[in-house]
């Protein structure tokens, strides 16, 4: 194919986006490593400020560690659930269910705060502790957990597997959890990479909702940003791209649930007889 | 089997029902009523119309917004489609470079603009260099303008990308064999075919504009859009009804904004990826 002219211009603005969007996160590393970013590299490297972020705000990171490992305890265990009744329920009442669960992601984080700062912001106990920033992170959160396993159980076939499985005698729960949830996985991964680094990320909710004792690590890069000098920032910055780097590359290789997986034949060899596990594999192509 | 199954399916949706409706339902009411509480009771909607410190930072976001998602839309229109349509060595790489700011919070954003213009940064330097005079623009509306486009140039280039994947190229080659110009084949078959997905990510684009806190929190507090005003109303004077009246607005907007796009590209539209 011959290059016009239009190929390299469109190629010249996409390397000037490209560079706008990667070359302030560079001069960031840089700055982090470097002894005076207003004298330039010249002044010399130095891990100094990453130390000094460790103990200035290694606190912040073991917190939103924490927070979004329970936020996606959370988020699997309330909408896994909810997704499967979702995919299963077609009716109107579904629909409204599917449309008030996905609302928190329609109105601005600060909205939310706000509401939850005005009707349990008196319950002192509950307001100090970081339980506090998680319910907003679980709200915020959930629907992207519930739209990636509902994309992957409505491109599969699961009807078919559970009627198959209910007439060989599996009743309800034996059906979840050995049919349904091992055919959503990848649907579970995805929304789980998507809830942890969101999470992790967090800050419009997190702001108004965090204590002086309670600061996730975005609101401690908003702390260094306002008090500390740039290096500093800077560093912090470095830190945060060097928690949240690992999960999008996660989430490049796993995070479009395009074909559901097949059922392991051992799994559904578990609740069933050997003999109906080819009956139950899923047709491989499908969905989008 | 379909009925005898209610009660488990009920078992298995209840949890969560049960979770947002003590907290985002109850909390969201709470915030509807405790904004009809203040000295001018549902007056507080109206003076948001009254009061030109609100009137005027409601404006101003909307009118940001509204050139973050056109300029927003045009970047990753020209870039996305290119990416699509072209097979060279390299190009995995640019995809990567220009999503790679998605998971990034908007402090960090705000950040990466006080990199860019900020007193120290390499705008300032090349245009001192250029012309002897410094560049600094990262502390007012247009840092946050620029900001804004940042994060949300790799949410939209993504939606533009899989759209331009399922455009059909015969449409194309068909206009071209009848001798339209490049231009008219832009203009009649392929804007045509991305606008569904231009509206919806330029929706999404324009509400997480109107919402977005960090990156304006970062760059200064005397920008006066919305979540600002909004912030400011609640801690510095402590009118929680007019925060609570001006957050309502805030959602609203955003909400209509979403759904609107939902009716006009007939597919679903998920903010804020």
């Amino acid at each position: 194919m011959k290059r016009t002219r239009v190929f390299y211009w469109q190629f010249a603005f996409t390397l000037l986006v490209c560079a706008f969007l990667i070359v302030p996160v560079i001069m960031s590393i840089m700055a982090g490593v470097t002894v005076n970013f207003f004298q330039g590299i010249k002044s010399g490297m130095t891990l100094r400020w990453v130390f000094e972020v460790w103990d200035l705000y290694s606190e912040t990171i073991y917190l939103s560690l924490l927070i979004s490992v329970v936020c996606l305890a959370c988020t699997i265990v309330l909408g896994v659930p909810a997704a499967y009744v979702l995919a299963k329920k077609q009716g109107r009442v579904a629909r409204m269910v599917e449309e008030f669960l996905t609302l928190p992601l329609a109105i601005p984080g600060l909205a939310i705060a706000l509401a939850l700062l005005i009707t349990y912001g008196g319950f002192r106990d509950f307001r100090m502790s970081w339980a506090f920033i998680l319910v907003g992170h679980v709200l915020y959160t959930l629907p992207f957990m519930l739209r990636s396993v509902l994309a992957v159980l409505s491109s599969a076939d699961f009807r078919t597997l559970e009627e198959g499985a209910a007439s060989l005698g599996a009743n309800f729960w034996q059906r979840f959890f050995g049919i349904v949830i091992p055919n959503c996985r990848s649907g579970i991964l995805a929304g789980s990479l998507m809830v942890v680094t969101l999470s992790m990320g967090e800050f419009n909710l997190t702001w108004m909702l965090h204590t002086p004792l309670t600061k996730t690590l975005p609101v401690g890069l908003a702390d260094s940003y306002a008090s500390m000098r740039l290096e500093v920032g800077s560093a912090y910055t470095l830190v945060f791209l060097i928690m949240i780097i690992p999960l999008l590359m996660a989430l490049q290789l796993y995070g479009r649930p395009a074909k559901p997986r097949a059922v392991v034949e051992e799994e559904v060899e578990e609740i069933l007889s050997a003999g109906a596990s080819g009956a139950l594999a899923l047709p491989r192509e499908g969905g989008r | 089997m379909e009925r005898r199954e209610y009660p488990f399916l009920a078992v298995l949706v209840l949890p969560v029902l049960v979770v947002f409706s003590a907290f985002f339902l109850l909390p969201m009411g709470r915030l509807v009523a405790v904004a009809g509480t203040g000295p001018e009771g549902v007056g507080a909607y109206i003076a948001i119309l009254t009061t030109p410190r609100y009137f005027e930072s409601l404006v101003a976001t909307i009118v940001l917004s509204t050139l973050v998602t056109l300029a927003t839309l045009a970047i990753s229109a020209i870039s996305g489609l290119f990416l699509e349509r072209n097979r060279f060595a390299g190009r995995g790489i640019l995809v990567s470079m220009l999503t790679f700011p998605l998971a990034f919070p908007g402090v960090v954003v705000g950040f990466m603009v006080i990199m860019l213009a900020g007193r120290q940064g390499l705008i300032g330097d090349i245009t001192k260099f250029l012309t002897g005079d410094k560049l600094v623009f990262a502390y007012s509306m247009a840092g946050l303008f620029m900001g804004y486009v940042y994060f949300s140039i790799p949410r939209v280039i993504l939606t533009v990308m899989a759209a331009a994947e399922k455009l059909d190229p015969a449409l194309e080659e068909a206009a071209r064999s009848l001798g339209a110009s490049q231009w008219l084949v832009v203009r009649d078959i392929i804007l045509p075919g991305l606008k569904p997905a231009l509206i919806a990510s330029g929706a999404i684009c324009f509400a997480t504009a109107m919402g977005a806190f960090g990156t304006a929190f970062t760059l200064a507090t005397n920008i006066d859009v919305l979540p600002m005003t909004i912030y400011t109303e609640f801690t510095l004077r402590a009118n929680i009804a007019m925060a609570a009246a001006l957050s309502i607005i805030l959602g609203l907007i955003t909400w209509v904004a979403l759904n609107a796009a939902r009716s006009l590209a007939g597919s679903t539209v998920a903010a804020a990826a």
